[in-house]
């Protein structure tokens, strides 16, 4: 059976080898071809009868959207070990920084396009403040802490009236904008599905190339044992700031670009289930790996937006008498909750292992809780 | 090169080491040999910078290296000083604007001062050396960390080895050259042409570290998937990545096989002959800490008993008693 | 895990052990004369509760150092158990005025509740907890985080995202008078109730083999196995004393706001662990003393029109400590893992 596999793999051991060397432009290359395939596929029973081409287009840009949320929470999670539990507070941070730039409520009219990098200059900038605090923490209490601070964010832009317009939050954000080429409007999705997918090919092409960077090491090495990376003269300071930075500016980029989409940010939008969904996607799709999470945020949504939805037309359309009173949709949460639980209790390293880090879950019998 | 005077570690009412006075020649192989419990890994945990001294100070090549922090009771001043500034902006801030001061003006001013506690608070968790030695001015010294020791020019290796178990050996050898390495973030994000070159000189250099260490053809295994004695190695070839002056050995030769004890003797001698680094390691094996060093010092309880040429500490009573007891010291 | 020992010996450490005591007469003494006696009361209430839920935070970290994010959430599912037992089974719309049906109602919708929750509590501990007790630490986090989540919405899923009503078994109306105001006899009840069981806690702790057991485990797992403790029991037994007093403290918490929600554990569930990091981790008086405390800061908050900030200001305090005093007030008793 190996052998028919190693066959049918030789013609393409070439390709592979060439895109290991170029990583690059074969990240280009793989996801300029994911991104035409997968329209064209939603033409094609049964996809095209569950929603037109456009909303599956839609459903798309919003996937990945996710995806990079997920792969920015990688950064800080999967390659520092750092357990950020708010990581959606950036993400609103990013969000609300556009709006105040772009939108008739303050009055101000920034472009889009420099707003991405004030984005995520405002994410690094909140990365760093919120990330010190926890530094000399351990793990658990990390965790609760950046839970809280994901708490704390959302309420100051619901309490602060007088700059976010609270509960409301701030609506009518501009759209971005090419002029003469492109307008980037509510009705056509596929400019917005463009500008995404752009977005998405750098950042994985930068979160890999850091990943195999001396900074990357580091994060490594402070993964695995913080004082003997301090021994080996690693300032575990400054690195684990500057993956809260990394994490948080990926989140603020793509907070400004989602504002952008949705053309409102309100602080509800915000919440700890957003934090849990990110972290659902990384350990689903494997800590470490980036391909892995962006795949598992991929799964996790379109999961939970087209299938759950798929249930309630058929429970609808079969008139299944309990089942009838459920939204499934509102299961999503616990979705969320059971993919914690059992990937942890199964298979803790993900669906996609990252290659460096498949030696620290699998020995759980004599794993490092108990030698340490 | 490395003299330790009068240090002293307290941990609550335990002293673990006592006055102890220590001197390494340069170009030198010492040890520092006692039974268990006589506190030789908390005084190598001291000159390492894990531990600050309670008392005492170490200096290298003349210069001091570490001392016991000062200070303790101003962290709060700290913190309030360079809120103070910001403070009095907020204040001259309102009086300008006088009985104007609307909700805005008063958010701003809050702003403004609690901008300022938080840049105290960051400065004192990130530290930079300016900082550092800023404070100095106001008799506050912060414990030194074993990063900062690296930087000064010490390397160590671990009792119970302490390798990035799923690293490959050239990527631990290659964190181990982490302060001679100085591609930025952004460098690496773009892939400067500096990073490139430089990351290709480390890996170099790594390889040939690999060789010297003879783990050569090793490159890719995963650390954890050495074998045990080969894992000492890397470590100590992670150790002499970073380009010490001095080499701290934590019992290098724990756990090994005469043969293997014999070729890490024959690496230890080439380190320092070789690469000139100094070196000093905690051991227990008597053949391997006879047959190579220099000088020797024992300790007993925290406290040195007898320091001198291997001959001399061989029949020392003193050392003699600490080991086998009375009853032993006055049969030979 | 363990009580709060104070320094004895020489006259100066008696008066250092004074310290504490002296301390919490003048905070309450002032606080209510800040707040005065209608706030003194909801504080020391909202107090009590927070402190029950706070006991199964410490002595959960105490034992197995493992932050348990569903607590908060046995603390709200709790309520909504009792809610069920109370509109349910026992058919109540409302207060009950004939006492002895009363007392059998409460003690009932207690023991019910209590028993629920413990089990729930430790069936939680034996499905996701004990499989990765040798893992490494983010694991059980992880999963803890998870089924916190699950349990909240499935709540929400049953029961909605809005707040549910619990019938109010006691009557609100019953209450005394001192010194011009009207303390209702509910607040007293639901500080007595809790007080007793703290009592109760702290006796089982220090008397009995298993509380000693538990206090054992807690300061070093493996030389207590060594010294014939089961673990497995031990925890669990933790487990089930922690849970079933986030249950009780459901109860309570139906009885005195007669509201409860699906995210009840989530907002009251930080400030609990807030508490027990206030007093000292695996301090279980650390625990109580730190419940007050945040209580009294709560209403504090309120009473001076910062209610909104509130959430705010709890959770700024335990950055503080954590950063600053890790510890707590009263030390922290856990075993203490690297």
């Amino acid at each position: 059976m190996s052998r028919i596999v190693d066959a049918v793999n030789a013609p393409f051991a070439p390709v592979r080898a060439y895109f290991r060397k170029h990583r690059s432009f074969g990240i280009f290359v793989g996801v300029v071809l994911l991104s035409v395939a997968l329209p064209l596929l939603t033409r094609v029973p049964p996809f095209d009868g569950i929603q037109s081409t456009n909303a599956w287009v839609n459903a798309f840009t919003t996937a990945a959207i996710y995806a990079m949320l997920a792969m920015g929470l990688n950064v800080v999670i999967g390659f520092a070990g750092l357990l950020d539990l708010g990581y959606a507070a950036f993400f609103a941070l990013g969000g609300y920084t556009y709006a105040l730039a772009a939108s008739p409520f303050s009055g101000i009219h920034l472009p889009f396009w420099p707003m991405l990098l004030a984005g995520g200059i405002v994410g690094a900038i909140f990365g760093v403040l919120l990330g010190a605090p926890t530094l000399r923490l351990r793990g658990d209490y990390l965790a609760i802490v950046t839970l809280g601070f994901g708490e704390i964010v959302p309420i100051t832009l619901m309490n602060a009236d007088k700059f976010t317009d609270g509960v409301n939050g701030i609506g009518g954000i501009d759209k971005p904008n090419i002029p003469g080429i492109l307008q980037f409007t509510l009705i056509n999705p596929w400019p917005m599905y463009g500008l995404v997918v752009v977005l998405f090919t750098l950042i994985m092409i930068m979160i890999y190339r850091l990943e195999d960077s001396r900074l990357g090491r580091t994060w490594d090495a402070i993964r695995e044992d913080e004082l003997a990376a301090e021994s080996s003269g690693v300032n575990t300071v400054i690195a684990k700031l500057q993956a809260f930075a990394v994490g948080a500016s990926i989140a603020g980029i793509v907070g400004v670009v989602n504002a952008a989409k949705i053309t409102i940010v309100t602080p509800d939008q915000f919440r700890f289930a957003v934090s849990i969904s990110a972290l659902a996607a990384v350990v689903l799709g494997g800590m470490g790996n980036t391909i892995g999470v962006a795949t598992g945020a991929f799964i996790i949504y379109l999961f939970q937006s087209i299938l759950l939805k798929q249930l309630n037309t058929l429970v609808e359309n079969f008139n299944i008498p309990i089942l009838n009173q459920i939204d499934f949709l509102e299961f999503q949460y616990v979705l969320y909750g059971i993919v914690l639980v059992l990937m942890m209790l199964k298979r803790p390293q993900g669906i996609f292992p990252a290659r460096r880090r498949m030696r620290e879950f699998a020995p759980l019998k004599i794993g490092k809780g108990g030698l340490k | 090169m490395l003299r330790a005077r009068g240090v002293t570690r307290k941990f609550g009412g335990l002293v673990a080491v006592n006055n102890v006075d220590f001197e390494i020649p340069r170009g030198s192989i010492s040890a520092i040999i006692g039974p268990n419990g006589a506190g030789k890994t908390t005084f190598f945990n001291v000159i390492a910078g894990i531990y600050a001294p309670t008392e005492g100070t170490i200096e290298l090549d003349g210069k001091p290296l570490i001392s016991p922090p000062t200070g303790a009771g101003r962290e709060p001043i700290l913190l309030v000083l360079p809120t103070i500034p910001f403070i009095g902006l907020a204040i001259y801030f309102l009086m300008a604007v006088g009985g104007d001061t609307g909700l805005v003006e008063g958010v701003a001013s809050v702003a403004v001062a609690l901008l300022g506690f938080v840049g105290a608070l960051l400065l004192n968790i990130i530290r930079p050396a300016w900082y550092n030695r800023l404070i100095k001015r106001i008799g506050v010294t912060r414990p030194a960390r074993p990063n900062d020791m690296v930087v000064a020019g010490l390397a160590r290796t671990f009792q119970n080895i302490r390798l990035y178990k799923s690293l490959t050996t050239l990527e631990n050898i290659l964190v181990g050259m982490h302060v001679h390495l100085h591609g930025s973030l952004l460098g690496a994000l773009f892939k400067t042409r500096l990073v490139r070159e430089e990351e290709a000189a480390a890996e170099q250099r790594a390889r040939e570290l690999l060789a010297f260490v003879d783990l050569a053809g090793m490159e890719n295994e995963l650390a954890a998937n050495l074998p045990y004695g080969k894992q000492r190695l890397l470590e100590i070839a992670r150790a002499i990545a970073s380009r010490p002056k001095l080499l701290l050995l934590d019992e290098p030769a724990a756990g090994m096989n005469p043969k293997e004890t014999e070729e890490m003797t024959a690496l230890i001698r080439r380190i320092r002959d070789e690469l000139g680094i100094t070196v000093l390691l905690i051991e227990h094996d008597m053949r391997v800490v006879m047959g190579i060093s220099d000088y020797i010092t024992v300790l007993d309880h925290g406290e040195k008993i007898a320091e001198g040429l291997p001959k001399a500490i061989r029949t020392n009573p003193k050392v003699i008693e600490a080991y086998l007891g009375r009853g032993a010291a006055a049969g030979h | 895990m363990a009580t709060a020992n104070a320094t004895s010996s020489s006259a100066g450490r008696l008066l250092g052990s004074l310290r504490l005591p002296i301390g919490i007469v003048a905070f309450l003494g002032i606080s209510l004369t800040v707040l005065g006696i209608d706030q003194f009361v909801n504080a020391l209430t909202l107090g009590a509760i927070y402190a029950l839920v706070a006991l199964g935070y410490t002595m959960v970290y105490g034992i197995i150092e493992l932050i348990n994010f569903a607590h908060g959430d046995v603390f709200m599912v709790g309520s909504f158990v009792a809610m069920f037992i109370s509109s349910s089974l026992l058919g109540n719309e409302g207060a009950i005025t004939n006492v002895p049906l009363l007392a059998g109602s409460v003690l009932v919708l207690f023991a019910l509740t209590i028993g629920v929750m413990a089990i729930v509590g430790a069936l939680i501990e034996r499905l996701a907890y004990r499989p990765l007790r040798r893992a490494p630490r983010l694991a059980p986090l992880i999963t803890a985080i998870g089924v916190s989540f699950i349990l909240q919405n499935v709540i929400q899923f049953f029961f909605g995202p809005t707040i549910v009503t619990v019938p109010q078994l006691v009557p609100i109306e019953w209450s005394i008078q001192v010194s011009g105001a009207r303390v209702p006899l509910l607040n007293l009840f639901v500080i007595a109730a809790s007080v007793a069981l703290m009592f109760a806690l702290q006796l089982f702790i220090s008397r009995t083999r298993t509380g000693r057991a538990m206090r054992t485990t807690s300061m070093d797992r493996d030389a207590s196995s060594l010294m014939g403790v089961d673990i497995n029991r031990t925890i669990m037994i933790t487990f089930l004393i922690g849970s079933g007093l986030a249950g009780a403290a459901g109860v309570v918490h139906g009885l005195y706001y007669g509201n409860t929600s699906f995210n009840l554990g989530f907002q009251s569930g930080l400030k609990a662990f807030t508490a027990a990091v206030l007093g000292g981790i695996g301090n279980t008086a650390g625990a109580a003393l730190g419940g007050f405390l945040i209580a009294f800061i709560e209403v504090g908050a309120s009473a001076f029109g910062y209610g909104r900030w509130g959430g705010a200001v709890v959770f700024s305090l335990l950055v503080i400590f954590l950063v600053f005093r890790p510890t707590g007030l009263l030390g922290s008793h856990s075993g203490d893992r690297a």
